[in-house]
């Protein structure tokens, strides 16, 4: 009888030694004539156990980690005698972290083989595309914007107007355009899912493209994701196989393929404008709006451009109904958000759940405090353009309103968790220098005010003229945040400000004249 | 290991040629050019230009905004350090500041014996595995200064 495995294929997971532990299970079990075989998934999103092994019984899948090369004799031994390991975890879905998640978009993430079209649709894959055929675009229109569903990107648009706006628009040709171009720090929902089950990405594209009336989408994937990329094309190579892209899709009339593109290394093409300049061939310089890109975007054609993220989400709301998904969350923020937790977290990884678990519960309770054991000082949420939030903030639930309350962002969804070594005055100077770094040059607050940003908080750094110069960066935070032309200079005050804000102390003058007594 | 080869204008043009028809073509050329000589050599430039009916400043323009594109060939390995915050919440600067003295390079640049082109990198998407880093390609997170110092010896060879 042969062992059936699961290993991830996941970036990060391979990053820590996946692809090791694979090699070295196969060539142990060749060893001693065990038939096995090895599944590559993509991550359950629990990185702090990976590489995590996975074997199938007939109870369901029981997993080890972290496991390691020299780990895999005594886990060969274990699963062949049936004893007990000081890895195994036991059942993968009964893991209290896991089973406290709610994955509507992740539900097939880390569980299937990314490469296999058939174990997709064996998962429920395709069953909203059926639907949507079968309702045409109004109904599919009108179960989009009921869903609530909002841009998963950042900035929280609702994707049913904007949709709408481009089905309405009249062109001899529209886009769909995935930004897949994840270039916050902290955030790593879209690798996951390109790498885990990109058949999810095509599908949602794919419906989108019914609905608007686009037969060509490009998916924008930033350079310094390779497995994604090619993730994505195998998928895409696959989906047009059998029928899922190309013409009559699905047996239907229409006609819908993809083209993945692949960024250069720029943070703001992560910018929609932008994004659509580097896809034409050009430098990716931030386009004035309006005209939005749903009624000028890609060539100049109406486009639908949304995050990875967002596309993922359709094809449940299709499938099941867009009550389904909107009864999840709260407020205006409807269904989960794929959290990312990330940085100095003891358990790290990628947590969906509904819209209103506060800060708080998310870096104590769920990531359980830092890996370094000290006190959590600092949390960015929303990659370097988010606040810092401070302990006395942890109460704040995760929702676009609530954070927005409170000068801060949840953007992708990604938490950066920090401990009380951090120094909130380089974490000041690094947002200004990264924006100076990756400013496109369009507009002069963002181009200009970045570099003088620097310059004056390493004037504070320094001590010179403390006060003075405080005052300065908080006036040109302002003149940033409103004279910014896009997000990049617009919102990199917010953890600027919000250090100065939260985390004062840390921008005292330093104490020359308070030095010991000999 | 980057593989340089020396610059061939008839194969540079028949990469050209083989995109020049797709829609918004110039990042896909570069790409496809710094993939089959390790660097986009000034020479293609111009030939990418009149394949797109484009003027020689416009490309010129395209290839210097992007930080991917290279104008010489980088050193023989290229380490990526990811700089970004979770990596700098993971302790990834003092990592950063052992790996420039080691190599006796600062980021951004190249080893005096060109074996080791030594850069930031802004977020590999390794964050839940941070600090993390690229050797030529290969990934490595949970950096600490024995995983560090035995990646910067493997460049070094």
């Amino acid at each position: 009888m042969s062992i059936r495995l699961y290993v991830s294929r996941d970036a990060g997971a391979v990053a820590v030694g996946a692809d090791e532990v694979a090699l070295a299970l196969e060539q142990a079990a060749a060893r001693r004539g065990v038939a096995v075989e090895i599944v590559r998934t993509g991550s359950r999103g629990m990185y702090w156990l990976e590489p995590l092994v996975e074997v199938a019984t007939p109870q369901g899948r029981i997993a080890f980690g972290p496991v390691t090369e020299t780990d895999v004799p005594s886990l060969l031994d274990a699963l062949a005698n049936n004893t007990p390991h000081l890895l195994r975890l036991g059942a993968t879905d009964e893991i209290p972290w896991l089973k406290r998640q709610t994955r509507l978009t992740f539900a097939r993430c880390g569980v299937i083989d990314p490469r296999s079209l058939d174990d997709y649709r064996a998962h429920g894959g395709y069953k909203g595309f059926e639907r949507a055929l079968s309702l045409g675009p109004d109904a599919i229109l009108n179960e989009v914007t009921a869903s609530g569903l909002r841009g998963r990107g950042g900035a929280g648009f609702p994707t049913g107007i904007k949709w709408k706006t481009v089905a309405q628009a009249k062109a001899d040709r529209k886009f769909i355009v995935c930004n897949a171009d994840e270039g916050d720090s902290g955030t790593f929902a879209d690798r996951m899912i390109m790498e885990g089950d990109p058949f999810l990405v095509i599908e949602g594209m794919t419906i989108a493209g019914i609905t608007v009336g686009a037969t060509k989408g490009y998916i924008y994937i930033r350079s310094e994701y390779p497995h994604a990329v090619e993730a994505m094309n195998a998928a895409i190579v696959a989906a047009r196989r059998s029928g899922y892209l190309g013409t009559n899709i699905g047996g239907s009339k229409q006609a819908f393929d993809l083209e993945v593109r692949v960024g250069a290394g720029a943070y703001v093409c992560g910018e929609e404008t932008s994004l659509l300049e580097s896809l034409e061939g050009r430098r990716g310089i931030v386009r004035a709006k309006p005209p939005l890109p749903a009624h000028h975007g890609l060539f100049g054609k109406p486009t639908v451009i949304n995050n990875v993220l967002s596309f993922a989400a359709i094809p449940f709301i299709l499938a099941e109904g867009a009550k389904a998904y909107a009864d999840f969350g709260m407020g205006r923020s409807r269904g989960t958000m794929p959290i990312q937790l990330a940085g100095n977290i003891r358990y790290s990884g990628l947590f969906e759940t509904a819209f209103g678990v506060t800060l708080g519960e998310l870096v104590d309770d769920i990531g359980g405090g830092t890996f370094t054991g000290r006190p959590v000082r600092a949390v960015q949420v929303g990659g370097p353009l988010g606040a810092y939030f401070p302990r006395a903030l942890f109460d704040t639930p995760f929702d676009y309103e609530a954070f927005a309350a409170r000068d801060g962002l949840i953007g992708h969804g990604g938490i950066v968790v920090f401990d009380d070594s951090v120094d909130m005055r380089r974490q000041a100077r690094f947002a200004m220098e990264f924006c100076a770094i990756e400013s496109c040059g369009k507009c002069t607050p963002c181009r200009i005010g970045s570099t003088r940003g620097v310059e004056t908080i390493e004037k504070i750094i320094n001590g010179e003229r403390v006060a003075e110069n405080l005052a300065l960066v908080e006036d040109l935070c302002n003149t940033m945040k409103f004279g910014s032309l896009c997000a990049l200079g617009g919102f990199t005050p917010y953890p600027v400000l919000s250090a100065l804000k939260h985390f004062r102390e840390d921008f005292a003058p330093v104490p020359t004249t308070l030095q010991a007594a000999e | 290991m980057t593989t340089v080869y020396d610059w061939d204008e008839a194969r540079g043009a028949e990469i050209i040629a083989e995109h020049a028809g797709k829609e918004g073509a110039t990042l896909v050329i570069l790409h496809a050019l710094q993939e089959a000589f390790g660097y986009v050599p000034e020479a293609a430039i111009p030939m990418v230009a009149k394949a797109l009916n484009q003027s020689r400043a416009e490309v010129h323009g395209v290839f210097t905004f992007y930080h991917d594109f290279r104008h010489k060939p980088a050193g023989r390995h290229v380490l990526k350090l990811c700089r970004a915050e979770a990596c700098q919440a993971a302790g990834g600067d003092a990592l950063a500041a052992r790996a420039e003295a080691k190599l006796g390079v600062s980021l951004g640049n190249t080893t005096a014996d060109d074996r080791v082109t030594l850069e930031p990198i802004y977020c590999l998407g390794l964050c839940a595995t941070a600090p993390s880093a690229m050797l030529d390609g290969r990934l490595v997170g949970r950096l600490d200064q024995k995983r560090l110092d035995a990646l910067v010896a493997e460049a070094q060879r």
